[in-house]
């Protein structure tokens, strides 16, 4: 995953003998250089007003650095050192992403997960603007040039009024997919306060995506900050558990039925683990919560799919395979996180015994049904 | 075969009220007590009625359970025909502000504790609670109490103020690393953080929940700062938070260990191998499949008959009647959870009871 990178030259005429997959993790990024993690690329989109403000503040996260992630990454960009594009960052240029990726992997559908679009910026203003910006963006110079390619709606979701009325926008865009979160929330994603986000995405058909990371200021740890960035990578497991666990006891599935959430870059392997825990300790405590009207595995089940990468390994490998018979091989949606350090190969992340069916519904029904995309 | 008899070693005495504690507190103490008007310091970790809290009928007539060591030999020692129990008392001294106060009352606890349940029961053993707030304090405590071998653990909360890897706590691994001493990491908080990386839940269910992703955590935090590696002869036994979660937990930990090992270049060996090597999980709330076939596929991936400790977690109510040891565990691998991973993982267990009393 970190050192070696496969030499992937000359191997695109391959391409036509694999089958399609789908990779419901890809990450565009605007070009060039720019203003306290908000790149120029971006200003087309964005109004003089807020041109202006991004010239002057940047944009502020619930963060240390005026740039930057809080924990220092493993490795520039946190990518994979062969895909930087000429004199370019990681995922900003398309050609390249579509000779290194796209083709030789035979990538028929992939899902844009843009990460520094202001989502979570601290104003809210600015964090609708830079987002609008974002999906403008995504259409303008991804998915209108390459049919394979779907945007997700990312929307300023720490306020709900601004991020309905971007969903709104988008609805019955068939350039968009998803309406996408990142996990690292304010409060937990089953509050009130995210219902009409919620809605509005079940409302326009689009599935919810939660990707890793995020500015919701709270420590990864119940103790408080850790000190590495080994221990909030691993620890996106546990705060994607923390947001299901509050969407499923809340009742946001007993609310909104045809809500579909799709767990991004967080592990698969600790759901069933995780779903026996919450029926057994519903079964003693369900008084307090007697808006569910099945067991929350049961939501998580039908409400609740999970991305692959960073695959878990198990040694040996079958026991992965045991621990998504365990879940569901419905759940299952095929991603790379392409062009990040831990990307997951499509040739080889999944070295377990498969049925021809399984393959195909983790490397590209399964998506094709959550994003009623053919 | 005759099974052998168990070793539970979660179980937890209730502090009936404070004034049960007045005894045990100097008059600086005392006076607080009662001239600030101190309330009860149950924690909302287990709210006095929640029905988790005690099972409906360990609960005597005041709605309480496990307040004397009668009871708790009544209802939770003899029926499971259990040799001996390791008390931990969750009353909440570690969730006080003040360092001096907290400390105060971990000592009015432990001698609480010894006086009124340890020398009431040869069965009974005991964790040593600390006062969390401040680690000089917590290893006075733990040399205080040292010399009374029923004491088998140091107690520490899975939330605190800071990750308990952190070097900010090893004054206290290095204490019980030299006595001997399991250090034991307890569901609960002090709630200086919320006990979710994603802010505070609304439901209890979800706290209680919680408490298995928050030890994870938690034992990144003490791999990852060389927790393990520092203290080569430290045991960590996690309590009340499950177990099944342990074999994708380590998968994944592992994963990023091999791309990020540069940044903890300390960390030498697999985290599987030092987890499976120097940690141990209690077996109630016992979080399995539904399916009692597949047990014994989960207990494989957990990959080592040694890491399971019995326990009851009396007097919460985990299971019905006497079935605290789940269905569909192989008789192999039950003996040794009941007895003997116990006595390997506390050493003081393994020593004859004895009546050596606390200064």
């Amino acid at each position: 995953m970190n050192v070696d990178v496969l030499n992937r030259a000359g191997v695109q005429p391959a391409a036509a003998s694999k089958v399609g997959i789908a990779d419901c993790d890809v990450h565009p990024r605007p070009a060039g250089a720019g203003i306290g993690g908000v790149s120029k690329s971006l200003y087309p989109y964005l109004s003089k007003r807020w041109q202006e403000h991004v010239e002057s503040f940047g944009a502020i996260y619930r963060q240390p650095w005026e740039k930057g992630s809080a924990y220092i990454k493993g490795q520039p960009q946190a990518s994979r050192r062969d895909a930087f594009p000429p004199g370019g960052m990681p995922g900003s240029d398309l050609g390249f992403m579509q000779r290194q990726h796209l083709d030789p992997n035979n990538v028929v559908l992939g899902i844009l997960n843009p990460l520094t679009s202001g989502q979570g910026a601290q104003n809210p203003e600015l964090s609708a603007a830079l987002t609008h910006a974002t999906n403008e963006w995504q259409v303008a110079e991804w998915t209108s040039r390459d049919s394979r390619l779907r945007a997700s709606v990312v929307v300023p979701y720490e306020d709900a009024a601004a991020s309905v009325k971007e969903i709104e926008q988008r609805a019955g865009d068939a350039n968009f997919a998803q309406v996408l979160f990142l996990s690292r929330t304010a409060e937990p994603l089953g509050q009130r306060r995210y219902w009409p986000i919620f809605e509005a995405a079940a409302a326009a058909g689009l599935p919810v995506g939660v990707h890793a990371f995020g500015y919701g200021g709270w420590p990864i740890t119940t103790s408080g900050w850790g000190s590495f960035y080994l221990e909030e990578m691993v620890g996106h497991a546990q705060a994607q558990q923390a947001l299901l666990i509050s969407m499923i006891f809340e009742g946001v599935f007993e609310r909104i039925p045809n809500l579909k959430v799709v767990l991004i870059e967080a592990g698969l392997a600790w759901g069933a683990s995780l779903a026996w825990r919450m029926d057994r300790q519903w079964a003693k405590l369900k008084a307090e919560t007697p808006h569910l009207k099945m067991l929350p595995s049961e939501y998580l089940r039908r409400n609740v799919w999970f991305t692959t990468q960073p695959i878990e390994e198990p040694e040996p490998r079958e026991h992965l395979a045991e621990a998504i018979d365990w879940l569901g091989w419905d759940r299952v949606l095929f991603a790379t996180d392409y062009p990040h350090w831990d990307f997951d190969d499509p040739s080889h992340a999944l070295p377990i015994r498969m049925t021809e069916a399984q393959r195909r519904a983790v490397f590209l029904e399964n998506a094709q049904a959550v994003y009623r995309v053919t | 075969m005759q099974e052998p008899a168990p070793i539970d070693c979660d179980v937890h005495p209730t502090v009936p009220s404070l004034a049960a504690l007045m005894p045990y507190l100097d008059d600086l103490w005392r006076d607080t007590v009662v001239r600030r008007g101190m309330d009860e310091l149950n924690t909302i970790s287990y709210p006095s009625r929640s029905p988790l809290t005690a099972r409906a009928d360990w609960r005597d007539d005041t709605g309480k359970a496990a307040t004397t060591p009668q009871a708790l030999a009544a209802q939770g020692l003899a029926p499971f025909g259990t040799r001996l129990a390791i008390c931990n008392c969750l009353y909440g001294a570690q969730a006080l502000f003040s360092e001096d106060m907290g400390a105060a009352f971990a000592r009015a606890i432990n001698d609480w504790i010894a006086r009124e349940w340890l020398d009431r029961d040869d069965r009974l053993r005991a964790s040593i609670v600390v006062p969390m707030q401040n680690p000089e304090l917590a290893v006075d405590e733990i040399n205080r109490l040292a010399g009374d071998r029923r004491f088998v653990q140091v107690l520490l909360l899975a939330g605190a103020d800071l990750p308990l890897g952190k070097r900010h706590w090893w004054p206290i691994y290095a204490a019980a690393e030299r006595l001997g001493l399991p250090v034991g990491i307890h569901a609960g908080s002090t709630y200086r953080h919320p006990v979710t990386p994603v802010g505070w839940p609304s439901y209890y269910t979800e706290d209680y929940v919680n408490q298995a992703p928050s030890m994870q955590t938690q034992l990144t935090s003490m791999v990852a700062e060389g927790v393990f590696t520092r203290h080569p002869d430290l045991t960590v036994v996690l309590m009340e938070s499950g177990v099944t979660w342990l074999p994708a937990y380590l998968w994944r930990l592992t994963k990023f260990w091999k791309g990020l090992r540069a940044e903890i270049p300390w960390v030498s060996d697999p985290p599987t191998s030092i987890v499976r090597e120097r940690v141990r999980l209690t077996l109630q709330p016992f979080d399995g499949p539904p399916d009692v076939a597949t047990v014994m596929r989960v207990m494989e991936h957990i990959g080592s008959d040694e890491v399971l400790l019995f326990s009851t977690d009396y007097p919460h109510w985990q299971f019905d009647g006497l079935d605290a040891l789940p269905a569909g565990l192989d008789r192999a691998l039950a003996q040794k959870i009941m007895a003997e991973n116990p006595l390997r993982t506390y050493p003081r267990l393994q020593q004859t009871a004895h009546t050596e009393t606390v200064a």
